[in-house]
This record gives structure tokens, sequence and C-alpha cells, in this order.
């Protein structure tokens, strides 16, 4: 303002010009001031719309699959034979997939994650700390493919060698892989967790001489322990909604079946199976699909709001 | 008698401490065991897949001869899927972040909004590829185009990179945007010129984490159907295309026919993490820099 004026007395410009010029910007700026939030407030709602869009494919689409498949009969078959002359469609061959491969993930990313998660947050010094993290880091950021790679074509000989039963195609090395996936997630979220509990009630503890392993176990993740359920339960949504390590991993199998050596089919999987066999649009196979995405979508969200609602219920305030 | 009670806690506590320094390399063990699986699957991809790697191995086609097989197209097409993503997500996720922290009032709106970005990041990549096959492939009649793939991977990233925006947004200190405010400045000019530059180095960092992810991601392309067959270079955004993921699938898949698909895949995996790992690195510097000048 100050350099305007000056220029004003020394140039002497046209004042009411500069007057007009001004006001003409002001009025730009105002129109700006009140257009830029609409703006962004409709890009806001694009994430709202992903979700409506998501909802509304699944379930306009699963509902005409469950005009001609009855609903009790889809989620109490255990017949799965979508190609057949007389297709069936049982979900429980892949409920029965999807569960048990997740439970072989979660056996082994439970423990080795919750011991990482300890030795982190309980014993490595900052430096030893600084350097493990970020490689952690790197094993979380790996692409599901190159997992799904990795359990066919190592995971799956190598047990073969010692235990020959084992077919080409099972349920067993993808479900170690995608345990050694979730890894990482559990060891940082209920790091996170430990690491948040009030370093006071630790020193009260190690004050009436209990070993470091004995505040551990006994005050440290009592206290975490909201936090660390809940790292179990999202990585446990993460494993049922994984597709490609079991896609190429567990073959194609719709047996229903318990024996961990079998191929057997996630949920995940037929989805890419069904798809990439390009179903023609209107059949029914096209719409079981939507079927076993909709349980899917379920399946990881009420993990999700679980988990949600574990850390929050359960959390010991300090 | 003292002295033996002594003796005796003393034992005791040996015990107690003994257990806690097994327990201590039970622990360090465990730690280590994600590292060296690591450590075999990286070693493991490198012996099958680097004699393979050669400079006609990236710049030749596809061929369903091992020894001829390129990649060329593949690397294309992640490229112009990534024209695609980078746009979009950056448009609609830093529009979004600053719609969520610098213009919505706390309330049920923003609330509600929120909510529906964190559910997003856990609803599973394969139905994002369901949600891709019937709003783009199909009602908006694209067909399996670089189009389609890239909007079906920038809503799959975008809630990533929204909350990464948002936090960074957040770190920008207040002083800055109320002294542009006491020099009278509106808050759209505040947000241009102060906040957003401010904000940029860790907006930048978390757009390349969300576009490794996207670069990475397989299963929401072959719900799609993207081939891996024979087909001509991508031009544009309307053509059809493979991608590196989709390839070392296939790869992989025909892995059991041809044993050599195996070292291809192998191969392919060596391009794709080393892609990841430049992506990363430069999140990593930017971020260092950005850092060491607070």
């Amino acid at each position: 303002m100050a350099t305007n004026s000056d220029s004003n007395v020394n140039k002497a410009v046209n004042v009411s010009e500069l007057i007009a010029k001004n006001k003409k910007k002001k009025s730009i700026n105002n129109y700006m001031e009140k257009l830029v939030p609409t703006i962004l407030f409709l890009l806001a709602s694009i994430t709202v719309l992903t979700t409506i869009g998501i909802l509304y494919t699944l379930i306009s689409e699963a509902v005409h699959f469950f005009m001609e498949v009855p609903i009790l009969d889809f989620f109490t078959g255990t017949e799965l034979k979508p190609l057949s002359q007389n297709p069936e469609f049982g979900i429980l061959p892949l409920l029965n997939g999807t569960i048990i491969s997740s439970l072989i993930a979660i056996l082994v990313a439970g423990p080795i994650g919750l011991m990482s998660a300890i030795f982190l947050s309980e014993y490595a010094s900052d430096k030893v700390r600084r350097i493990i993290k970020p490689l952690l880091e790197i094993l979380a950021g790996i692409p599901t493919i190159v997992y799904g790679f990795f359990a066919f074509t190592f995971v799956t000989p190598l047990i073969r060698t010692f235990w020959p039963q084992l077919e080409a195609t099972n349920i067993l090395s993808p479900g170690l892989v995608m345990g050694i996936m979730i890894i990482p997630m559990i060891a940082s979220l209920s790091e996170d967790a430990m690491t948040s509990v009030p370093n006071g009630i630790r020193e009260g503890s190690l004050a009436m001489g209990t070993t470091k392993l004995e505040t551990t176990v006994k005050v440290v993740i009592p206290a975490a322990f909201s936090g660390i359920i809940a790292s179990f339960v999202l990585a446990i949504s993460r494993a049922i909604g994984e597709t490609m390590i079991v896609t190429i991993a567990s073959g194609s199998s719709k047996n229903f079946s318990f024996d961990i050596t079998e191929s057997m089919q996630t949920m995940t999987a037929f989805i890419v199976e069904v798809s990439g066999g390009e179903a023609p649009a209107g059949s029914t196979l096209h719409y079981s699909l939507y079927a076993v995405a909709l349980t899917l979508f379920v399946f990881t969200m009420i993990m999700n709001l679980l988990a949600k609602y574990v850390s929050r219920k359960f959390r010991e305030e300090y | 008698m003292e002295k033996l009670e002594a003796l005796h806690q003393n034992n005791k506590m040996n015990a107690r401490l003994r257990k806690n320094s097994i327990w201590k390399s039970i622990f360090f063990l465990s730690t280590l065991f994600g590292l060296v699986v690591l450590a075999i699957l990286i070693i493991r991809v490198l012996i099958q897949g680097l004699e393979w790697i050669d400079l006609e191995f990236i710049t030749s086609r596809l061929s369903t001869q091992a020894d001829k097989a390129g990649i060329m197209g593949a690397i294309l097409g992640t490229l112009w899927v990534m024209v695609v993503v980078i746009p979009v997500t950056l448009i609609i996720g830093v529009g979004s972040a600053i719609y969520l922290e610098l213009y919505s009032k706390k309330g049920k709106i923003q609330s509600f909004i929120e909510t529906n970005i964190a559910n997003l990041a856990g609803v599973p990549s394969i139905v994002y590829g369901l949600l891709g096959l019937t709003a783009f492939v199909r009602l908006m009649d694209l067909g399996n185009v670089v189009l389609a793939g890239g909007l079906t991977l920038a809503l799959l990233v975008l809630p990533i990179l929204i909350v990464s925006a948002q936090e960074a947004l957040r770190a920008v200190p207040g002083h800055l945007s109320e002294a542009s405010y006491g020099m009278g400045a509106t808050k759209w000019q505040t947000i241009r010129k102060i906040i957003l530059p401010a904000a940029l180095p860790s907006i930048l960092t978390g757009s390349i984490l969300a576009l490794s992810r996207a670069i990475g991601e397989t299963a929401p392309l072959t719900v799609l159907g993207i081939p891996a067959l024979l087909i001509p270079f991508p031009q544009g955004l309307l053509d059809t295309f493979t991608a590196l993921p989709m390839q070392i699938y296939y790869w992989t898949l025909d892995s059991s026919l041809v044993a050599e698909y195996a070292n291809l895949a192998a191969a392919t995996i060596v391009i794709l993490l080393l892609i990841l790992f430049i992506l990363n690195s430069i999140a990593i510097i930017i971020r260092n820099k950005y850092h060491q000048r607070n």
C-alpha cells in the first residue's frame, strides 16, 4: 500500500483508475473465497461417493443373485460348483478357505509380531530401533504379488522336501507367507500401544524389584492389551482381504475340507478366478461374484469396526 | 540361618534374571525372523532373476518364447497408469485434505467424511476392482483400458494420500498463517501462498508412498481383466495395457508349464522392486531435507 501511494504522488497515476482496478481484483478475490470451499467440498465428497458406489454395485448385483439362489442355500451350502450342469452356489468352501488361511497367518504373525513389538518397545535401544523399524517397513511395503511368487516357487517346494504329502497348490504355504506379510502390521501397531503406556507405571513396577520380563508381562502388556488385540483384529482383516498370495499359491479347488495340505479357494481368489474367466454379464455366475464380494466386504468391515470398538472401549486411560 | 535365607533369595533372583535374559534373546530372535525372511526373499529373487535382466529384456516385447520375452509393454503400461493416478489422486487428495483441515467446521459432516475415509482404507483392494469393473469398464463403457485401471487404482490409494496430506497440513505452524492473515491476506490466499508451500514436502512424501502402493497393486487389475497377451504398446489413455504386477502374475501362474517363466517372473520382480526402492528413496530424501530445514 505504501509503495502504491508513493508512486501515485511521483508519477501522478490516475487514482480513480487504480481504485477501480483494486476493486475488480477484490471482487475476483471475493468470488474465489466463496467458490474455493465449494470446490474443495465437492472433492472431499468424492470419497463418500466411492463408498456409496461400492455399496451400490455390490448390493444391487448381489440382489440379482439372491433372487436366483436363496440366501439360506448360499450361506449354508457346502457345494460350490459354479460351472457344472446343475450349478450349486454354497459359500462355505470359500469361507472355510478364507478362515483357515487367515488362521494360519495369525498363528504365525501373532506371536512373532507381538514378541517383536515387545523387543522394540521394551528392550531395544534407540539405535537398534532406528535400524530395525525401517527394515520392517520394507517388509510391509513389498507388493503382495511378490509374496505370492515367493509362496508358490519357494515356500511350497521347501516344505515339500520334508513333507511330501503337501500338494503343489495348498493352503498352508500361502497362510504362512500371509503371516509373514502381516508381522510388520502387528509389530508396529502393538509397539505403538506399548510405548504409549506411561513410564511411571513401568518404573513403579521395576522399583518393586521385578525384572524387565515380569514388568512387561504383568504390567505393560495388560495396560496395552486393547491396542494389542486391535492390532490382531486389523491384521486378520487384512489377511481376509488378501488376494494375490492365495490366488497364486492355493489353487482353485472348491472342496469343503479341513486338510491344510490341499488346495483351497478363498473368497478373494474366487473373485479373481470368476472375473478373469469373463463370466457372461447377467449370468448367475457373474452375479455370484458380487454376492461373494459383499460377504467379503461385510466380513472385513465387521473386523475393522471391531478393532476400533476394542481399542476405544477397553483402553486404559492415564 | 540369615545367611542361608539370603543365599536362597539370591538364587531365586538369579533364576528370575536368567529367565529375563533368555526371553530377551527370544524376543530379539522373533524380531530378526521377519528380517531374515525378507533377506531370503530378496536374495532368492535376485538369484533367479538377475541373470535374465539385460537391455533386451527391458526393451523388447512380450513373447511366448522365454529367452526372447521382454517387459517393455508392462513398463509402459505401468507408466501410463501413473499418468492417470498421479494427477487424479493429487487433486482430489490434497483438495479433500484442505477442506477437512482448513474449511470444514468441526462437526458431524467432517467426522462423517473422516470416518468414511478410515473405513475406505480398510476395504480389500479386490473390492475396488469390482467397483472399477462395474463403474468404469462396464457403466462408462471404457473397456479394460489405461483410464479405467488408473481411476480404479486412484480410488484405492486416495484414503492413504488424504490422511498423509491432512497430517502435512496440520504440521504447518500456526504462526505462519496468522502472520499472513495479519497482513490482510484472505483465507484462500493464505492457503495457496503460505500453507500449501510449507506443507508441500510432506505432501510429496505421502503421495510418493501412495503411488508406490498403486504400482505394486495387482488384485484390482486382475478383476478388470487386464490381459498379458501380445498386445501393442499402449499409446494413450484409451488403449488396452498390461502392467508389471500383472506380468509377474501370469508368468508365475504359467511357471508350472514352462519352467523359465519363473525366472522371467523373478526378473520382473527385481525391476518392480527396483522402481519401488527408487521411489521410496526419493520420498526419504525429501523428508530428510525438509526436517533438516526445520
